[in-house]
This record gives C-alpha cells, sequence and structure tokens, in this order.
C-alpha cells in the first residue's frame, strides 16, 4: 500500500475513534454506571502514562537512587500535592532533574 | 473580549506547559520520518493528516521495515483505541454541539488537548463557551506539533537530549493528574492503572495502556459503589 494511503485510512480511522463516542453520546441511553465509571478516566490514563516514564528504563524496572526521573518526579508529585500549580511542578521536576544529573 | 475567545485563550494557556515537552517530539518525528524514507511532503503531512504522536511514531518505524500497508493501519488503529475513552469522557460535554464542532473538536482530541480540557469542565461544569477550550488547547498543540515537525525535518534534532526537555511531558501529566486524586477510589484508580501499566509495558502497540486504564476505571468504579453502599 502507498505510505498516502496508509495516512489517510490511518487519518481516517484515527479520527472515527476520536469522534465516536461524541457523536454517538445522546444517541442512546448511558447507564449511570458508565457516567460515573468516566470519572474514573483521567487518573487511570494519566498515571498509565506517567507511570512507565518514571519507573522504567529501557523497558526494565529501574528501582534505585540513579533513577534521576523517579526521583525528580517524587519532588514534583511532592511540589503538586502542596501547591497546585501546574508550571511551579514542572519548574520543581526540571530543576530536580537538573541538579540530580550534575551531583550525581 | 467575549465570553469564547476568552475560554479559547484559556485553553491555548492551559496547554502550554504541554508544548514545551511536546516540541522535542515533534522534532525527533520530524528527523525520524525522513531517515525512515519518507519524503519531506509525506512526513509534514502525517502531522496533519493523522496527528497523533506515538501511532506515527510507530508508522515510521513500520515503514522503515518494510512492514505491508494493512498491517501499518491497523497498528494505528489499536495504538489510538485510548482516544475512545476520551471522547465517551468529553462526550457529556459537547453533546449539544452542532455537528461541524464535533467533527473539528474531535479531529484535535489529542492525548495533551484531553488532559487540561476534562480537568477544566469537570471543575467548571458545563458553560455556553466551555468548547472554545477544547478548541483553544486543541489548536495550540496542533500548531506547536505541524511547527516542530518542520523544524524535526529540516534542522533533524537540534535540541540535545541532555537538555532532557521531553521530561517535562511526564511532569505535566503529574501536575494535572495530582488534583484528581481527591478521595480513596481516585487515588486506587491511579495506582492500579500505574502499576498495570509498568507489567504491561512491553505489549505491542501500546495495549497496556488501554488495558492499564481500564483496570483503573474499573478499580475506582467498584471502590466507589462499595463506599457509597457503606453510608
Amino acid at each position: 500500500m502507498n505510505i498516502w494511503l496508509v495516512m489517510l485510512f490511518g487519518g481516517l480511522i484515527t479520527f472515527a475513534m476520536r469522534s465516536s463516542l461524541i457523536y454517538l453520546f445522546g444517541k442512546f441511553h448511558v447507564p449511570e454506571t458508565m457516567r460515573n465509571a468516566l470519572h474514573y478516566v483521567p487518573p487511570a490514563v494519566l498515571s498509565a502514562i506517567i507511570f512507565p516514564e518514571l519507573f522504567l528504563h529501557e523497558e526494565k524496572l529501574y528501582l534505585s537512587l540513579d533513577n534521576h526521573r523517579l526521583l525528580a518526579g517524587l519532588v514534583s508529585i511532592l511540589v503538586a500535592w502542596w501547591s497546585k500549580n501546574i508550571l511551579l511542578t514542572i519548574i520543581a521536576g526540571m530543576v530536580a532533574l537538573f541538579v540530580l544529573q550534575i551531583l550525581l | 473580549m467575549n465570553a469564547s475567545m476568552k475560554n479559547f485563550w484559556a485553553g491555548v494557556r492551559a496547554e502550554i506547559p504541554l508544548l514545551i515537552g511536546v516540541f522535542p517530539f515533534g522534532m525527533i518525528y520530524g528527523a525520524l520520518a525522513l531517515n525512515a524514507g519518507l519524503s519531506k511532503l509525506a512526513s509534514q503531512m502525517m502531522s496533519s493528516i493523522v496527528f497523533a504522536g506515538s501511532a506515527q511514531f510507530i508508522t515510521t518505524q513500520l515503514v522503515s521495515e518494510a512492514t505491508p500497508g494493512l498491517v501499518i493501519v491497523l497498528t494505528i488503529a489499536v495504538v489510538n483505541l485510548r482516544h475512545m475513552l476520551y471522547s465517551a469522557s468529553l462526550a457529556p460535554y459537547l453533546a449539544s454541539l452542532s455537528t461541524r464542532w464535533k467533527v473539528l473538536l474531535s479531529y484535535l482530541l489529542t492525548d495533551e488537548a484531553y488532559a487540561p480540557t476534562i480537568l477544566q469542565y469537570e471543575k467548571e461544569g458545563l458553560t455556553p463557551f466551555s468548547h472554545w477550550f477544547l478548541l483553544g488547547a486543541g489548536f495550540a498543540l496542533w500548531f506547536n506539533w505541524q511547527v516542530s515537525t518542520a523544524l524535526g525535518i529540516f534542522l533533524g534534532t537540534a535540541i540535545p537530549d541532555s537538555w532532557s526537555l521531553d521530561f517535562a511531558l511526564p511532569l505535566t501529566f503529574i501536575a494535572m493528574v495530582v488534583p484528581t486524586l481527591k478521595n480513596r477510589p481516585a487515588i486506587a484508580a491511579a495506582l492500579s492503572a500505574g502499576v498495570v501499566a509498568l507489567v504491561t509495558y512491553s505489549l505491542p502497540y501500546r495495549v497496556g495502556l488501554i488495558l492499564a486504564a481500564l483496570v483503573g476505571i474499573g478499580v475506582g468504579t467498584v471502590l466507589e459503589r462499595k463506599s457509597d453502599s457503606r453510608l
């Protein structure tokens, strides 16, 4: 298959999935349980993206004080908890990573 | 400034921290796509036709391995399955919009546009112009992705690895997830999804991410019911 066709079909399928429930919602009754469940999409999806970034290195579990990203991530979690400020959280995490890389 | 523009710019502002982390990825994608043998035009157009970071990286990889087109398309479908979750999650807030708006916002619905938008919607509830927020966040990311792809194509990856700019992306997600951990079901949802994501990480096509999300959603829902029935 030509690369342009691959991109076209890939793009169409991606669009279909992105629009699927936005389009269908309201066209049928959504059970209460399902609506409730949707509240857990943000914490579940975001954590599923974050954990591998912090805990894995080259697809292997990396639990060590040498894992600078894990330590910097923990610093940013504390700052996020305390400040509830996105910019401050990012700066704290980046500075922590930078300092750890220089010091250790 | 009218309410629609106000919401649009609020969306753009909320997206800015994510742009810092996404920018180096766009450049890396552009450089890799060229390396894989795609033309400059095709490399750039994939960023607007598919407009999905991880799917584009994997497509580039598969193209360089001369994978059959049908397999690549199916892979893109699996990698992007998680967008159905975002679609479901935002649907109640977008239900009253015209088809034209739904088409536009669906096209712009990425991980990075979803995250700040759902937090905003859960905090502020539905307002008459709240869809402009998603438009602002989505457009900011779209624009950033096109420009960073172009720079990657023409300059290569000009940002040194040692700057670790890519780390800004998980940090932004951390900043966004922590405020959602308001009660035990939410914390349990986050922890269980995270652990499952680690265990399933080596599964192909980011299937692990979908499994992890579903487990987290399940755990949160079940615990919420338990705590409700105790009252």
